[in-house]
């Protein structure tokens, strides 16, 4: 008994710190997933069937279908907000490298409950589907939270309203950068560390702000609910309402965020204009060499085809 | 033909997993009773031999896993229980059945008290009263869940 008191103390201490710990969770990761599809599949094919019952085949496939769609070209639209907000801000350097796109993917929930003070999820896609930990999840409204551990056909994702999770955001309106962090007993989000000055109000729209690497830039994390300013604490109480449905969505999106190429690929371009308007100058200058130039861009050419 | 009870036992924790994962409407989440706290004590009173501190220990890694709590936190409130069960494993046996769910009710409420203490130490505390409403559940259903494993036990003459 005392033993069995002694390892289970010992591992809960050492959980998530060393790695052999982890060994062990995900070795039996693997040998329960059977059981955990054995609870999810029934119930989505209860839903499958009722689905079928109620309306025409096709339908359904095409309502799925156009869902899909519809979640894809939604997450789209998020960044919409963060570049207008961007443009009157006129970064425009930073808004460049906010278009360029990641690969994305579907997952589904498993249809599986886990202890209601537990903010994570269980996702049908894996390390067999390129999942990785710390990857980002979205669903068609905001930020969901981020892969935490990894099976072959399965991971978890630790939500952001988890007290554990910390999110660099943005606010759109005057472009403060802060950490939201989950606050268990809200099971909301809040800022943390704003001063008692800092302009933020209520109906505040907060986007990731990409900082820390994980996160791509300009998703929606939610809207600032209330803000109470107690003079005698050092910070601001900022009260963020999420606006992914945490506890709602079925269906969410995997990110691959565009890496630190584009970055490079920015700066290289930065070079191309800042040498292209040498060129200029030297055109206006002499047309004599516009004209050798054009010669020469044409032997190219012609060389080319 | 008398089954081997150990494959009951298996089979019964493999359902009460199940039970614990199968997802019910929003309204329920606080009211899920601990279903497999409630069939380690049926087993622990029925049959101390085969599941005792050991099986529950176990139990609990694998309830951890499934439900991403830290690793060794369900099991370490398991233990603690059904040790307490198995001191008083024969005294359990002779009572009615309101004496019976009156410490099971407290079994389970010890049970929620040290998974409450833990996820205090981690700053992750589950909000509300609503959280100790499956103590009751569990007592409630705990008449049902004893009656249904003893006929189960008899129809398989599982000894």
């Amino acid at each position: 008994m005392l033993f069995l008191v002694v390892i289970s103390i010992t591992l809960m201490a050492l959980d998530t710190k060393v790695a052999a710990v982890d060994r062990i969770r995900n070795a039996l990761t693997v040998t329960l997933l059977p059981l955990q599809y054995l609870v999810s599949e029934p119930v989505q094919l209860i839903g499958k069937i009722n689905n079928i019952i109620t309306s025409h085949d096709n339908l359904v496939r095409e309502n799925i279908d156009l869902r899909a769609k519809q979640l894809l070209l939604k997450a789209q639209v998020q960044r919409l907000l963060a570049i207008e907000s961007e443009n009157n801000q006129l970064k425009a350097l930073v808004s460049s490298s906010t278009q360029i796109q990641g690969k994305v993917l579907i997952a589904q929930l498993l249809a599986i409950d886990s202890d209601p003070f537990i903010h994570q999820m269980v996702l049908n896609k894996g390390t067999q589907d390129g999942v990785y930990i710390g990857q980002p999840v979205l669903d068609a409204n905001g930020v969901m939270g981020k892969i935490i551990q990894i099976a072959p056909y399965s991971s978890r994702v630790l939500l952001i309203n988890d007290p554990h999770s910390g999110l660099p955001i943005q606010m759109t309106r005057t472009g403060l950068r802060a950490i939201a962090m989950g606050d268990g007993y809200t099971g909301k989000l809040k800022v943390i560390n704003v001063t008692q000055t800092t302009d933020v109000r209520k109906g505040d729209v907060l986007v990731t702000s990409g900082l820390g690497d994980f996160f791509p830039e300009g998703y929606p994390v939610g809207v600032v609910s209330s803000v109470i300013k107690d003079p005698g604490l050092q910070f601001a109480t900022v009260n963020v309402e999420p606006s992914a449905r945490l506890d709602r969505a079925r269906q969410v999106l995997l990110v691959w965020p565009a890496t630190r190429k584009p970055i490079e690929q920015e700066t290289k371009s930065i070079e191309n204009t800042v040498t292209d308007t040498d060129n200029l100058t030297k055109e206006s200058k002499s047309s004599k060499k516009k004209k050798k130039n054009l010669d020469d861009q044409g032997v190219a050419s012609t060389h080319a085809n | 033909m008398p089954t081997d009870s150990r494959f009951l036992i298996f089979m019964s924790f493999i359902v009460a997993l199940i039970l614990t994962m199968l997802p019910m409407p929003d309204w329920t989440i606080w009211l899920r009773p601990a279903w497999v706290l409630l069939i380690l004590i049926y087993w622990t009173i029925e049959n101390p031999y085969l599941v005792n501190i050991g099986v529950a220990w176990f139990v609990g890694i694998i309830l951890d896993v499934l439900n991403g709590t830290l690793l060794g936190e369900h099991a370490l409130a398991l233990i603690v229980v059904i040790f307490l069960v198995a001191r008083m494993q024969t005294r359990l046996r002779m009572f009615s059945m309101l004496q019976q769910i009156l410490i099971v009710f407290f079994m389970v409420l010890l049970y929620q008290f040290i998974i409450f203490c833990i996820q205090g130490f981690l700053g992750a505390l589950p909000h509300g009263w609503w959280y100790w409403a499956s103590s009751l559940t569990s007592m409630f259903l705990w008449p049902w869940v004893y009656s249904i494993m003893r006929d189960s036990r008899r129809r398989f003459r599982a000894i």
